[in-house]
């Protein structure tokens, strides 16, 4: 599997997402914001943690907007593989690849804490490990993480089977508690939890190493 | 030329922030405040004969998310 991880201004879990990728076994490519095309042959593309551009304007709102976006949005277009993690989800709520918006939470105040998560669905590349799993803990830590999408999308995400992750007493205001979610055609995965923080036994925690694992799985198959 | 963009959050949809400044009126002792939303404002220089459409069009592909937002936009 070959990955690469996008680093904009203001990233600042680029490296922990792309040992998440290579403790699985990927070849990871870092790939700076300003390049205009992703490395030939990607199998799949992180968009990383952070405070892309100072979170200026909205949370991932210029990120959406630079050059290797529109490569990462084609990508995604083609059904190429997307992961984006916490800013990275809001990136890709920005971009469009996937719908809602995550808003200042509900409480307003900075949350980071190991929360309990529902695996929602084991349909996707990205959730397939969990099979069985039910329940998992994944680190948080984010200011802006509150899920806002009207009754109807919160339905049809549900509905779908689009909804990857939910809280568990939920931390943030999130609607539908949702935690994370996936395109239509299942292959981009928002969320804000943190998987790449439990990957390693010095993290005390590994739950997250899963996804890793199960997206290597179903890529080298690919 | 200049114009002035104004970003609301669509009515709606919950300002936690607004929320938050209402309370704190409220503990300064201010009666009566009923509501409060907070947006913003963004001041554009332009290049003389920029079009109303140009500044429309930045608004919607960068300047406000019109998934939650609303927009106005003032000329001078």
């Amino acid at each position: 599997m070959r990955a690469a991880v996008i680093t904009f201004p203001g990233s600042n879990c680029d490296r922990d997402l792309a040992e998440g990728f290579r403790k699985a076994g990927a070849d990871v490519t870092m790939v700076w914001h300003k390049e205009t095309e992703l490395p030939k042959g990607i199998d799949v593309i992180g968009i990383p943690g952070g405070f892309s551009f100072g979170d200026y304007l909205r949370c991932g709102a210029i990120a959406a907007r630079s050059p290797i976006c529109q490569a990462v949005v084609k990508f995604a277009q083609d059904g190429g593989y997307v992961l984006g993690i916490c800013n990275g989800f809001q990136v890709l709520c920005e971009t469009g690849l996937l719908p809602g918006v995550l808003m200042r939470n509900a409480t307003l105040k900075f949350v980071c804490r190991q929360q309990v998560l529902r695996v929602e669905t084991t349909q996707s590349a990205f959730t397939r490990g969990y099979d069985g799993s039910g329940e998992i803990t994944i680190p948080i830590a984010h200011h802006d993480g509150n899920f806002s999408a009207d009754a109807d999308l919160v339905s049809r995400l549900r509905g779908e089977g689009r909804v990857a992750f939910s809280y568990v007493d939920n931390p943030n205001g999130s609607a539908g508690d949702i935690a994370g979610i996936l395109s239509e055609n299942r292959r981009v995965l928002g969320m804000m939890p943190h998987p790449e923080r439990a990957v390693d036994a010095g993290q005390g925690n590994t739950d997250g190493a899963a996804m890793f694992q199960s997206l290597m799985g179903e890529l080298q198959l690919a | 030329m200049k114009a002035k963009v104004h970003v609301m959050l669509k009515n709606g949809v919950l300002d936690p922030q607004g929320e938050a400044v209402k309370h704190a009126l409220g503990s300064l002792g201010f009666q009566g405040v009923e509501g409060v939303r907070q947006g913003k404002v963004i001041e554009l220089d332009l290049a003389d004969g920029t079009s109303e459409a140009t500044v429309k069009d930045m608004c919607e592909k960068l300047l406000a998310n019109t998934v939650i937002e609303s927009y106005s936009i003032e000329l001078s």
